[in-house]
């Protein structure tokens, strides 16, 4: 057991010849939220996706729970994992999406517990009763033969929580979980999130909320344009920002 | 327009649409009465009964129906129908296990797997499936043996004759290598139709990409597939009679064979057609169904049924008669 959760030093990415992370270090340590902010395009929902592995990184180090993400260190070589290695990892990791991306051909309750029995193996009994418990604490005990399409944006995001939350992560990644939300149904996903949080669970989030960072959030992250220019203790950076770029953008989503 | 009072409202009379509706009933009561006539054959039968010989001209059905229902469930043709099931089965199960092959292949990033199966679709969508049926039936005018070994090591597995590719043989392989480049093309139009991000979901939970096509797109695609390859399935039924061609006696074939002794040429083709349509008819009902099934979640509510949708307007028609005239309030 690392103290260190997630671990990145100098990590770039580029997509053609466009560099979207230069160099970004981060560090969260494990029972903490860490938010990301900055404006769009400039390397957050990259960075999330390079934690799990949905896309590589080009250069630089990335360990979760003290390993390298999609390699493996022997000697000086770093050899690239095999898909079910990378697949073992990624069950660990839970991912919310700015979209939901909730399966659509499946009810709410398969959608908690297709992850539970098809990766981990975990029993259909088990499963849907693990399911039932985690509707409960979302909220949505009553909703468990609906399909997606017939659920609100709030309700839907609630599931894909459910869902992630379902593979027992010791980590959780947020990609905007409440972009996509009509202003009233914000609430009740940032709600599921922060009850998430006091329970310890170590989670990133990519997020606009700056009153959800403020208060939640152990540390803040400011990126633009594929750096760090900022970050450290939320009230610290969000009330008293150093940096010209950073007081530009609070004064522009505030 | 003000204060309580209640108008009737009187809805606009389609006169043109009156005239139509009259103008195409009269033309439907004359078609069917001219399907269901009897004509004179130019014989006379005559008969004598109390001393009296009285002769009258014989009349037959224009359609020959009494020769289309003698015939329609004859030996004859109940083989021919069996044949064309068993081409139709067996030309779809190697088109669509082929073409769903073909698909992932043609989206494969690898170009030496897409090119490929892009060059497979471009042939034989571009020859005609009767000269590809034609084609089969003389393979062996092209290679005597084909052997299946090891190639420039002198190890075979088994040999066979290509003579003894039968006719029916080569209508399966010619209809089903044919579907198959029609098949791909629909399946990827399945495959591609699945939103990236559900793809994503699955890979972020740890799933393989085997898991993740087998149990998130394929389910997905069906839905977008399913109509078209219910019309394949369709075309195909009929597209079987083209085998009659390479002297596969299936229903068309059959028909063939009956008119080519008796000269009831039209009567046969409509007692071919009527099992046709009959054929059809089931596989279009066993569409909706299926249909139904796989469409669920992509809609916020199931559409009714036809027989659901039938009882629901029954119930309105007599729910209608106890209500009073419509009438809006101002």
């Amino acid at each position: 057991m690392t103290e260190i959760m997630v671990d990145a030093r100098s990590v770039t990415k580029h997509y053609g010849n466009v560099q979207v992370l230069k160099g970004v270090n981060l560090q969260v340590k494990r029972g903490e939220v860490t938010c990301l902010i900055g404006p769009s395009g400039s390397g957050k929902s990259t960075l999330l996706r390079c934690i799990n592995h949905l896309e590589k990184h080009d250069t630089g180090e990335l360990l979760v729970d003290g390993e390298l993400v999609g390699y493996q260190l022997r000697g000086d070589r770093l050899y690239e994992r095999k898909a079910n290695e990378i697949c073992q990892n990624r069950s660990e990791i839970g991912m919310v999406f700015q979209r939901f991306n909730l399966f659509s051909h499946l009810t709410v309750l398969d959608n908690i517990t297709i992850g539970m029995m098809r990766v981990k193996g975990v029993g259909q009994e088990p499963a849907k009763a693990k399911a039932r418990e985690l509707l409960l604490r979302v909220g949505l005990e009553n909703k468990e033969n609906s399909y997606p399409s017939q659920l609100s944006g709030g309700q839907q995001q609630r599931v894909a929580i459910a869902r992630a939350l379902a593979m027992e992560p010791k980590l959780m990644l947020f990609d905007e979980p409440t972009s996509a939300l009509d202003p009233e149904l914000v609430g009740e996903v940032l709600d599921v999130m922060r009850d998430l949080a006091n329970s310890g669970m170590t989670m990133i989030v990519v997020t606009h909320e700056m009153g959800f960072a403020r208060e939640v959030a152990d540390s803040v992250y400011f990126l633009d344009q594929g750096v760090i220019e900022e970050s450290g203790d939320p009230a610290q950076v969000l009330t008293h920002p150093r940096t010209e770029r950073l007081q530009n953008f609070l004064s522009k989503v505030l | 327009m003000s204060g309580d009072t209640t108008y009737r409202v009187v809805p606009v009379r389609h006169y043109g649409r009156w005239v139509a509706a009259v103008i195409i009933a009269v033309l439907v009561a004359m078609g069917v009465h001219t399907i269901f006539s009897k004509v004179p054959t130019g014989q006379f039968a005559c008969s004598t009964l109390n001393g009296v010989r009285s002769c009258h001209s014989v009349l037959e059905w224009r359609f020959g129906w009494d020769v289309v229902f003698q015939y329609f469930t004859s030996s004859l043709m109940l083989k021919g129908l069996v044949i064309t099931l068993e081409l139709t089965v067996l030309a779809m199960v190697i088109g669509i296990v082929l073409g769903v092959g073909i698909a992932i292949m043609r989206l494969s990033p690898n170009r030496l797997l897409s090119m490929p199966a892009w060059t497979y679709t471009w042939f034989f969508r571009g020859t005609p499936v009767y000269v590809q049926l034609l084609f089969w039936f003389n393979f062996a005018a092209l290679y005597k043996v084909i052997t299946f070994g090891v190639p420039f090591a002198n190890v075979h597995f088994f040999t066979f004759d290509s003579l003894s590719i039968t006719a029916f043989v080569a209508a399966v392989i010619g209809l089903g290598l044919n579907e198959a480049a029609y098949m791909s093309e629909i399946a990827r139009a399945g495959l591609i139709s699945v939103d990236e991000g559900q793809v994503e979901a699955a890979t972020a939970l740890g799933m393989t990409r085997a898991q993740t096509l087998r149990l998130v797109i394929l389910p997905q695609a069906m839905r977008v597939v399913l109509p078209p390859t219910g019309n394949e399935i369709i075309s195909m039924l009929k597209t079987t009679s083209l085998a009659a061609a390479i002297s596969v006696i299936e229903l068309t074939g059959a028909a063939q064979n009956i008119y080519a002794s008796n000269y009831k040429v039209v009567d046969l083709l409509i007692c071919a057609s009527m099992w046709y349509i009959a054929m059809t008819t089931v596989l279009s009902i066993g569409q909706y169904y299926l249909e139904r099934h796989f469409g669920r979640g992509a809609l916020r509510s199931q559409p009714l049924t036809p027989i659901e949708r039938l009882r629901a307007d029954l119930k309105g028609i007599t729910g209608k008669l106890h209500t009073s005239r419509p009438a809006v309030s101002r």
